[in-house]
């Protein structure tokens, strides 16, 4: 990042009493981004979103945004606008005035005023929704209405504690869709807080993932998906096969490991990783095992048996017992060639690419 | 549900039915005996003749011009409305102050502050009135009409807070946050989003609190000097038999308008309930 960060967080600390919300946080957004903040409930998304709107002054630390501290700068004089996880609808004012609300304050002329709040309903696609009041909309079209708000404020940065969280899946997975295009459009900074990787998977530029009250790690979603440092990350984002493995080398970035069934690899090493004992833990995706079937080969396979079996529609999750290692593979498979009649206690054979496996820090 | 349950609750069902069988004759003599007196109040408010017996003894409503000419009526009414209104506006806007603080933070001896601001409502009000009266004539205040305005504005305290807390409850606090995020200051926020989402309930605690200092008696007869309010003013009236019919007249009146007045604020309370949970239902 060359150019400087819409906002920098900067060993931002937020304590509760005794208990720390947020520990030591430092990040940095750039202008245009969609970045989402994504963890397990309670580890202090909301709190950091907050101090970033202006309802939370953190303990310790600087926040700047656009280069402007925003330490003692209350809510009404920062460059963010907040889309709130209820939405928070005035529900005595329409729909039109709920997006003029703001403008309000901006003493705008009435024409130009009617104008960017048609606007701002046409980007959410409510233009026609104008007179409806605030208690007669569904939970998408409020969310619609909280969006356009915000966005006809033209802030720098957009905020959204779990937006989607309210809606069914289907219209949640629209309007992840709908929410991705729209900032492509206006090029807002978007920070987005989800507790649902998917969401944090399909929408963002960048992601932040935290555990209580730390960042565990920020990357591209492929990145993060593919090459998370922790064990905690990989768990979080969809899941891994965990194993012990002998360190046999150490360069500054690799790690040589020697594994009772995946045989020695040599694989990138995670920053911040102590290598204090001769054992590393590495992991591999369930979607990266394969079935090999029949006389299939391939150049690197193991050997097992089918211990469970679970259907999930297109894909099966099947649980594989292989002998010398301490916990069962979990595999995913597409269905399309049977996996789900995969009766258990079967032999089963498993190709692997050794390019799949991660080395992990604790 | 699991059978049994059911099976139970339908017994439950057809034991209530059997033993409800006096069940609406009671209810009859009961809401007879509560309103029918009540209602011989504008029967014989109409009635052409002095005395309140039956049979009746005409149609008339020169009760009721006879009231326009009583001066001291008229006086006692004027005062009873600015009581009204005084009392109205004090206790609402005292008990605006305390709903917030009581719905919005906690802090330490909550549950205490209110239990003593409510406590009046279940104060014998004689006794309220006869304390008053002591420290009012401790302190060396003159009876008037400030007096009994104060006087009521703590009887009337417990009531608008109860309906202003209903109203407040259901207040989301996340509206102010919305609103002070697009740009609006605390003291906008609170005129353009806070009072009117509870402007009904605000409403509906004034016509409460009005209704009940109009047709307050004990605290007004303790604590009024030489004005009268109209309750007052009814009592003296009480001892002359031939103004009997006007007093009637007058109480009809007052009963219309206190039932007009409890009406409107009921409909205005429930309304800002269902605004309130229709988008609690919706978000
Ligand atoms: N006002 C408060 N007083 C005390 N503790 C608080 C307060 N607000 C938040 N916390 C604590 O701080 C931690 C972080 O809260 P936060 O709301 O940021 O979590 P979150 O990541 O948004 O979780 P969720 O996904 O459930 O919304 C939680 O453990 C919470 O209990
Ligand atoms: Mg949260």
């Amino acid at each position: 990042m060359a150019e400087m960060p819409m906002i920098e967080i900067k060993a931002v600390s937020r304590f509760y009493g005794i208990y720390k919300a947020l520990d030591s946080v430092t990040l940095d957004i750039a202008a245009g981004e969609f970045f989402s903040l994504l963890g397990p409930s309670g580890c202090g998304k909301t709190t950091l979103l907050r101090s970033i709107a202006g309802f939370d002054t953190p303990t310790s630390g600087d926040i700047r945004i656009d280069g402007q501290s925003a330490i003692g700068v209350p809510p009404n004089r920062r460059p963010t606008n907040m889309v709130f996880q209820n939405y928070a609808i005035f529900p005595h004012l329409n729909v039109a005035e709920n997006v003029a609300y703001g403008l309000k304050r901006l003493k705008l002329d009435a024409q130009d005023e009617r104008r960017r709040v048609g606007d701002a309903l046409d980007q959410v696609r409510l233009s026609t929704l104008g007179k409806r009041g605030a208690h007669e909309l569904s939970g998408g079209q409020r969310q619609r209405v909280a969006l356009a708000r915000a966005l006809v404020m033209r802030p720098k940065v957009l905020l959204l504690d779990e937006p989607l969280s309210a809606l069914d899946k289907k219209l949640r997975e629209e309007m992840q869709v709908e929410l991705r295009s729209l900032q492509k459009a206006v090029g807002i900074t978007f920070v987005l807080v989800t507790h649902d990787q998917y969401e944090a998977l399909a929408m963002s530029d960048r992601i932040a993932v935290m555990f209580g009250g730390r960042i565990a790690q920020v990357a591209t979603p492929k990145e993060i998906y593919q090459r998370p440092l922790t064990r905690a990350v990989a768990d979080f984002l969809g899941g891994m096969n965990f194993m012990k493995a002998r360190i046999t080398g150490e360069t500054a970035t690799d790690l040589s490991v020697e594994t009772q069934r995946f045989g020695a690899v040599t694989l990138t090493k995670p920053p911040g990783f102590t290598c204090g004992t001769s054992e590393a833990t590495i992991g591999i995706r369930p979607e990266r095992l394969r079935v090999l079937w029949d006389d299939d080969t391939a150049p690197h396979a193991i050997e097992g048996h089918v211990v469970d079996r679970h259907y999930f529609g297109e894909i099966t999750h099947l649980i594989v017992n292989v002998p010398g290692l301490d916990a069962p593979l979990s595999v995913s498979e597409t269905n399309n060639f049977g996996a789900d009649d995969i009766p258990v206690g079967a032999p089963i054979r498993l190709a692997y690419d050794p390019d799949a496996l991660v080395a992990l820090a604790d | 549900m699991s059978p049994p349950l059911t099976g139970a609750k339908f017994t439950g069902g057809r034991h209530g039915i059997r033993k409800s069988r006096w069940l609406p004759i009671y209810v009859t003599v009961y809401l007879g005996f509560l309103y029918l007196p009540i209602l011989l109040l504008p029967i014989f408010s109409f009635n052409n003749a002095a005395s309140t017996t039956f049979p009746l003894a005409g149609f008339t409503t020169k009760w009721y011009a006879a009231l326009w000419g009583n001066g001291a009526m008229l006086d006692a009414a004027r005062n009873s409305l600015f009581v009204g209104l005084c009392v109205a506006i004090l206790s609402t806007g005292h008990a605006i102050c305390a709903a917030r603080a009581i719905t919005r933070y906690r802090f330490r001896g909550q549950r205490a502050a209110t239990g003593l601001i409510m406590a009046p409502l279940f104060l014998p009000e004689i006794i309220v009135a006869v304390s008053l009266l002591m420290i009012v004539l401790q302190i060396g205040i003159e009876l008037s009409l400030a007096t009994v305005i104060l006087g009521q504005t703590v009887f009337c305290l417990p009531y608008a807070m109860s309906v202003l807390i209903s109203g407040f409850e259901g207040f989301d606090r996340s509206l102010e946050e919305a609103s002070m995020d697009l740009g609006e200051t605390a003291l906008g926020t609170f005129r353009r989003v806070t009072l009117p989402v509870v402007a009904p309930a605000i409403v509906s605690s004034l016509l409460v609190s009005f209704t009940i200092s109009l047709d307050e008696f004990i605290l007004a007869f303790f604590l009024s000097g030489t004005e009268p309010t109209l309750p007052v003013y009814i009592w003296g009236q009480l001892r002359f038999a031939a103004k009997l019919p006007s007093v009637l007249a007058l109480g009809s009146l007052m009963l219309v308008l206190s039932i007009l007045l409890i009406t409107i604020a009921e409909f205005l309370r429930r309304r800002s309930q269902r605004r309130i949970q229709g988008r609690l239902a919706n978000g």
